[in-house]
């Protein structure tokens, strides 16, 4: 039923879903735009982030630690996935690009069933965010609160590293024009690698971070890769703002709609992507031309 | 050229073939260790994958939502029979797979808005829009999460007896009948027109385009074609299941397609039955055999990741190169001895090639008309201005040059003319039509062509095929629905590359692929493809550009020798080229109209040479 107190709860949701799809499609946005590699791994990799923290935490009990290392745990395997595979297809067609990548996905879920079986594995919160926190006008729950604020910093983070250090203007003038920064003497391929894997970093962190939030399941990044499609090609392809902004709104329209009604809030999210089609085709932050 | 006789005797076998072996599938595969349920499910598959095959292999479009339509046509066929007792099944088949190419017409219209990375994203997002409407909203049609059961089975009434298709060989039989339609239908498509065009948009979109085809309308056709197949396929799972899943409109069901066609083999139309069989057999056999339970998968992922790393064309492409490898040093030494037996461009120039003189075109006017007037054209790009009314006339049957210093404006206002881009005030008519606000394929369709300062082939077909496809957006028109007619019976198609392959000097070329060709070959094909399609007004953005001096002097005798007939525009940076060609110039000079003469007005000139070298007589 319809209230105040209800709306107010389902837009808190829809930020913390809103922010953590921000962080995963941000690193989507950020590897196809400098490298041109769509990665259908990215949903994977997000998982993976899951699992790797739920090792570490079962194992310590520290959530900080379960968190770093399961990001780090995530960024070397990207490195090792472009290291290993993805830089032989710069060179190949688009489409090669996107099979060898969606074979990749499929082999790190299959992976992570056949080492931790298909029921899902659960991380409680920390003790230092258990509980509910009065906002005043509502309760909500503490650890999703965190949850936007440690996902925010992580954005934070990522925007200083894109807009205020020599590796971020790199990849910039990449996401412009590749040839060119090639062409001024900068090693591309190595900034590739140092990119996929901060990309392939922002999908496991996020996957860490939501698993307090969601049970961890192998398939648990199918949706959420499907959702940062849909994020990037709202936000516009290749912007970091655009995939904040179309986090933010994919986020807030998943979570009001179901609040209206459940059975809508997916189809509702692909109808505005549609519309978002028809009307701005480049997305609503993004570059006109490309592709 | 082939008689129609042993022509239609071609055509033919491999159908015959393929019937042979759909009633032999029986008799072998269950012998190899295949069940019964598998080999039907590898039919259902093999033929959701040809729609698939025409798309992504012939077309290039990457799809991951093809799962959309195998479950609407699906659901469409088993509602009907389950919910409504329709009486014939294959009439409801019929009717989801209509209900299939509908939904994918409107599917493609949104996801076909564009190409590459964003088409695949937009179909896998499309096809899981399906999903969730199918789970719920939809749910009191669909039975949601249970999806339709009781699905029943065919019955055909013969006069004497009713035969109900159960389970089994009946079932085979059923599947391979809808299986060789299916691929007796895509095999004529694909040596169609349209099939030509489909191969031309996969291998360079812009050209197929620029040539007069109306690229946008046979992305739209292909997509529908392929949702058809999808849902008669998905039609049919329901009824060889008995049961219409839910499943198969998940995100699995689009990427098992894209695995097994990939695994089979793209661009084969065969692939997908393959790659379904090799995928399903492994399935069987990881799991049972090995004793892999679940873990079946995680290896048919790693086969499937170094299959894309190794064997990109998949198991039939590799057997394709494995034969041709075979037979490569047959095949190497005709190549040579065909090199040795062309004649010297120059030599080929002497030999006068045949007069072909373009067809009028109904709108065609007279020889002393302007064919193409511009008129206060300007070009903007924010705040920069790159042409600012420019008022440009070529007579017919003008040769024209334009040249200019760099960042005079040149490219900017060819691709004006060519309609490549559109002009931000001004207006251009040709042969009394405006075109200031058309697109490259209307006025390509109206008889301006133009060929490209880099060159722009269709680098995976040969020569001839190349010519083919510009002569066919001539013959047929920007779009035609003509699918089941085999391109070469398309009247005056093999004249007319004939007589563009002597216009151009690569008869001897003609079955060489682009990849083989030297650079002043492919600069003589990408004339040629402008040449093909008969254009009345043919502009040539830097024909010249990146050719060594011999080269250079047999493509100006090139096109001396086209312009009969035609109307030239020719931008160079080549200036004696130019003044050796042409009998009129128009000098561009900062985005304006400098002057316009014949070529000694033109080299005596002074403010052009001031415009070339700044202030020559300070």
């Amino acid at each position: 039923m319809f209230s105040w107190a209800n709306l107010m709860s389902q837009m808190f949701n829809g930020l913390v879903l809103g922010a953590l799809l921000a962080l995963i499609s941000s690193g989507l946005t950020i590897i196809y735009g400098t490298l041109g590699v769509l990665n259908l791994a990215h949903g994977a990799l997000f998982m993976l982030g899951g699992y790797s923290g739920w090792v570490v935490y079962h194992a310590t009990g520290s959530y900080v630690l379960a968190v770093a290392s399961g990001s780090i745990f995530v960024m070397l395997v990207g490195i090792a996935m472009e290291r290993g595979v993805i830089r032989f297809f710069y060179s190949r067609p688009p489409e090669d690009q996107i099979l060898v990548t969606f074979g990749l996905g499929i082999v790190f879920v299959e992976a992570a069933r056949a080492v931790f079986g298909s029921l899902s594995k659960t991380v409680s919160a920390p003790a230092w965010a258990e509980g509910i926190t009065s906002l005043g006008f509502m309760m909500y729950p503490t650890y999703r609160l965190m949850a936007v604020g440690i996902v925010s910093l992580a954005l934070l983070l990522f925007y200083i590293v894109l807009y205020r250090t020599r590796l971020g203007l790199i990849v910039r003038a990449g996401i412009e024009d590749s040839p060119m920064v090639d062409a001024l003497g900068i090693n591309v391929y190595r900034v590739f690698m140092v990119v996929f894997g901060i990309g392939a970093m922002a999908a496991g962190f996020a996957g860490i971070v939501n698993a307090p939030i969601a049970p961890i399941t192998p398939g648990s990044g199918d949706d959420i890769l499907i959702q940062a499609f849909v994020v990037v090609v709202i936000g516009g392809v290749g912007s970091f703002p655009g995939a904040i902004l179309g986090g933010l709104v994919a986020g807030e329209i998943l979570s009001i709609t179901s609040m209206i009604n459940p059975a809508y809030s997916q189809v509702m999210l692909f109808a505005v992507m549609t519309l978002v089609l028809v009307f701005r085709s480049r997305g609503l932050l993004g570059t006109a031309g490309r592709e | 050229m082939m008689k129609s006789g042993t022509d239609l005797l071609r055509n033919w076998i491999p159908d015959f073939l393929l019937a042979l072996a759909l009633v032999l599938v029986p008799l072998i595969l269950p012998r190899l260790g295949f069940a019964q349920d598998t080999i039907n499910l590898v039919l259902v598959f093999g033929l959701f994958g040809i729609g698939f095959d025409l798309l992504f292999g012939y077309t290039g479009l990457l799809s991951f939502g093809q799962a959309a339509f195998f479950g609407t046509g699906g659901f469409v066929a088993a509602y009907l029979l389950v919910n409504l007792h329709f009486p014939s099944v294959v009439l409801a088949l019929l009717i989801g797979t209509v209900a299939a190419s509908i939904v994918g017409a409107l599917a493609g219209l949104v996801a076909l808005k564009r190409t590459g990375i964003y088409f695949a994203m937009i179909t896998v997002s499309i096809a899981e829009m399906f999903f969730f409407l199918e789970n719920s909203p939809l749910s009191a049609f669909t039975g949601g999460e249970n999806g339709l059961a009781g699905v029943p089975a065919p019955k055909f009434y013969l006069g004497f007896t009713t035969v109900t298709v159960g389970p089994g060989w009946k079932m085979y039989a059923f599947l391979a009948t809808f299986f060789f339609i299916g691929m007796v239908l895509a095999r004529r498509i694909v040596t169609s027109s349209v099939g030509h065009v489909l191969v031309a948009i996969r291998d360079n979109a812009l050209r197929a385009a620029a040539v007069g085809h109306n690229v946008k309308r046979y992305k739209l056709l292909v997509f529908v074609i392929a949702a058809a197949y999808a849902g008669l396929a998905g039609g049919l799972l329901g009824v060889m299941q008995g049961y219409m899943p839910p499943d198969a409109f998940t995100f699995d069901t689009s990427g098992q397609l894209v695995i097994q066609t990939v695994i089979g083999g793209l661009g084969t139309l065969f692939g997908p039955l393959v790659g379904a069989a090799v995928w399903l057999f492994l399935r069987d056999f990881l799991q049972g055999s090995l004793g892999l339970g679940a873990a079946w998968r995680l290896a048919l992922g790693i086969i499937f990741v170094l299959l894309v790393c190794f064997l990109r064309r998949g198991v039939l492409g590799g057997l394709k190169d494995l034969v041709s490898h075979w037979r490569k040093p047959a095949h190497l030494a005709s190549d040579a001895h065909a090199t040795r037996a062309e004649p010297a461009p120059d030599a080929a120039v002497a030999v006068e090639p045949p007069a072909a003189a373009p067809r009028t075109r109904p709108n065609g006017t007279g020889r002393t008309e302007p064919i193409l007037v511009a008129s206060k054209l300007s070009k903007r790009f924010g705040g920069i201005v790159a042409n600012a009314d420019i008022d440009f006339s070529v007579e017919a049957g003008e040769l024209r040059g334009i040249i200019g210093p760099n960042g005079a404006g040149k490219s900017t206002i060819f691709k004006m003319l060519t309609c490549d881009i559109a002009s931000s005030s001004g207006s251009i008519v040709f042969q009394g039509q405006d075109v200031t606000r058309l697109d490259v394929t209307t006025v390509c369709q109206l008889g301006m062509s133009k060929s490209y300062q880099v060159n722009q082939l269709f680098n995976r077909l040969s020569v001839r095929e190349n010519l083919t496809i510009a002569a066919l957006a001539r013959l047929r028109g920007a779009f035609r629905f003509d699918m089941l007619r085999s391109a070469l019976k398309v009247p005056g198609l093999v004249e007319q590359v004939e007589e563009t392959l002597s216009l151009v000097h690569l008869r001897e070329r003609a079955e060489a692929s682009v990849s083989e060709l030297a650079y002043g070959e492919k600069r003589r094909l990408e004339i040629g493809l402008a040449l093909a399609t008969e254009p009345s007004l043919l502009l040539l953005d830097e024909p010249l550009a990146g050719m060594s001096p011999s080269e250079r002097a047999d493509t100006v005798k090139l096109l001396k020798s086209i312009r009969k007939g035609r109307t030239l525009i020719v931008i160079d940076h080549d200036m004696d080229a130019i003044f050796d060609l042409t009998e009129r110039i128009t000098v561009l000079s900062e985005g304006r109209i400098l002057l316009e003469g014949n070529p000694d007005e033109i080299k005596g000139s002074s403010i052009v040479q001031e415009a070339y070298l700044g202030g020559v007589h300070e």
